[in-house]
């Protein structure tokens, strides 16, 4: 790559991040508060009445369920108001005038909106430690984890922004289908607390691998093995990278 | 002059049938101011967003500054600077931010100097740590031009650059694409305003529905289709025509105050003098003469209805 193209994505990167720092206040404080208010809720109200889950302290187990959900939600929004908003106002002239590759233009979005997603995450984590005591029992996978999980829903994301036309488009995945899956996807409770059918059903929601798999990190166990959730996030990021090809290729939305 | 510009057989089929550009051909060459004339929906914008990289061809090829936009468009995209007609701006940046913004996106690496240069050339500089959203609409214009202009493109499109704005900024835009041209950019802009392409375009295109009709130097233009009116003041009003003037393609104008004798400037017998001696023969005296070469705009306007006709 060369010395243009990476200037190019700098410039893409750092003008979404500097858009990231009009906002830092809504940006970083919405996510602090929201994972208080779970911990009241959750670790404090229920937590008290349920003290353990597969031997892990209640408000110390949902803990990775809370960094997900919110890392899911921040890098779809991120990623998706991002590549949308250049649509919107029309601006995305200069992007398609520009020379920049598609390879360059995912690089500089999804990176930048990656970026966003792993400041909230980790926010949420040093916040949780506000409140429980957690030690994460593989603190390297932990990382490599979250950065595959903002990678995945950025892109994700992208492609949701590309598709939106309309700002009611782009809350409808996050809102209608992603948040009701994480919550039904072990967020705040075990697979295996499930009785059948429920259990058997709920194993068809891919969101359980993901916070299952990010669960494994901190406590070396979780509802499903950890090479399931690394195949499901593997082929997660291969199906986006393919759909977003394909968009390039064909202009969907972007080229008339 | 070598051409900067080459397109060849460019054709736009969109999905729902409609053909928007019919095989245009055309060369721009560099340095010149070419304007692209056509009623709405003629295939300007089509065929800047298709050079520009912004639509796609269905066939044809274009060539910019030597690189051809598809196989190598890099090359080409860096050697263009595009205004669009819509004022699409980042209302929330600083201007400075967002010219910087636009440079680097080229790929170009920062300098604060031109960056100073252009701003201070497009009276913005005052204006630099302003958002866009506070400036007004003459301004953002400026501001699209200074992100146009920010990575030093050798080709400026300017789609039509004074539509909606009023008289005076019309003709500091006119001043200032002027001053362009004399950097050596070669500026491509499409309009609405026939006086706009008069009173700046070496060249001018025509377009309508897809098709080019003709592309003239602006001089020669006016001169082999410009038709030249007559207009004789008359010394006493009369009421009507007489028929002895049937001959000549003339008409009767204020209260019977004017004659007006439309002619071929071109043609090797104009019919001025016969027509002043038979005036002289029917006793109508006159006080004044004058004679207006057609606008650009009656060309335009002629082309389009043969084009109709046709």
């Amino acid at each position: 790559m060369s010395l243009q193209n990476l200037r190019a994505i700098a410039a893409i990167y750092k003008f979404e991040l500097h858009r990231f720092r009009r906002t830092w206040l809504t940006g970083l404080l919405v996510p602090v508060i929201t994972t208080s208010l779970y911990f009241v809720v959750f670790g404090g109200a229920i937590g008290s009445r349920m003290t353990e889950v597969d031997g892990i302290p209640y408000a110390a187990f949902i803990v990775p369920g809370l960094i997900m959900m919110s890392m899911f939600t921040e890098s779809i929004f991120n990623a998706s108001f991002g590549i949308y908003m250049p649509k919107f106002t029309g601006t995305i002239y200069e992007l398609l005038s520009a020379p920049v590759s598609a390879a360059e233009t995912v690089i500089a979005y999804v990176g930048a909106a990656a970026t966003k997603s792993l400041i909230v995450g980790t926010i949420i984590f040093v916040t949780a430690h506000l409140f429980v005591d957690i030690e994460v029992a593989h603190p390297i996978a932990m990382a490599g984890f979250m950065v595959l999980i903002a990678v995945s829903f950025c892109l994700f994301g992208f492609i949701l922004g590309i598709w939106a036309q309309s700002f009611e488009q782009l809350q409808v995945i996050p809102l209608l289908l992603i948040m009701p899956m994480t919550f039904l996807g072990g967020a705040f409770y075990s697979v295996h607390m499930l009785a059948e059918p429920w259990r058997t059903i709920t194993l068809f929601n891919p969101i359980v691998y993901l916070i299952s798999g990010f669960r494994w990190t901190f406590f070396g166990k979780g509802d499903v093995g950890i090479e399931f959730s690394l195949a499901f996030v593997a082929g997660m990021l291969a199906v986006c990278i393919a759909i977003i090809g394909w968009i390039f290729r064909t202009g969907y939305r972007l080229k008339k | 002059m070598a051409s900067i510009i080459d397109i060849a057989g460019l054709t736009k089929r969109y999905a729902s049938g409609f053909e928007a550009l019919k095989g245009v051909d055309l060369s721009i060459e560099e340095g010149e101011i070419f304007a692209l004339l056509g009623p709405n929906g003629a295939g300007k914008t089509t065929m800047i967003s298709i050079v520009c990289g912004i639509a796609r061809p269905t066939s044809g090829t274009v060539r910019v500054a030597g690189h051809d936009i598809l196989r190598d468009y890099r090359g080409a995209r860096s050697a263009i600077g595009l205004v669009p007609q819509e004022l699409s701006t980042d209302q929330f940046e600083r201007v400075i931010d967002t010219v910087t913004f636009s440079r680097g996106l080229f790929g170009k690496p920062r300098n604060d100097a031109y960056v100073e240069k252009i701003l201070r050339d497009l009276s913005l500089w005052d204006k630099r740590h302003n958002k866009i959203l506070e400036l007004s609409g003459g301004m953002k214009r400026r501001v699209m031009i200074a992100k146009a202009l920010s990575h030093e493109p050798r080709v400026l499109f300017l789609d039509e650059p004074t539509a909606g704005v009023d008289v005076e900024l019309r003709r500091d835009m006119w001043k200032l694409i002027g001053e362009l041209r004399q950097t050596g950019v070669t500026i491509i802009l499409t309009t609405h305003y026939i006086e706009e392409a008069e009173e700046m375009a070496d060249r001018v295109g025509v377009i309508t529905r897809g098709e080019l009709l003709l592309v003239e130097q602006k001089t020669a233009l006016m001169k082999k289709l410009g038709k030249k009116t007559l207009t004789i003041v008359l010394a006493d009003a009369i009421a009507a025509l007489p028929p002895e003037l049937s001959e000549w393609d003339v008409s009767l104008h204020a209260q019977g105050h004017e004659i007006e004798y439309v002619f071929d400037a071109q043609a090797e017998r104009t019919g001025v003098s016969s027509l002043l001696r038979r005036l002289a023969d029917l006793g109508i005296g006159y006080k004044d003469l004058n004679t207006r070469q057609s606008s650009l705009e009656d060309i335009f306007v002629s082309l389009v209805h043969q084009e109709k006709a046709a």
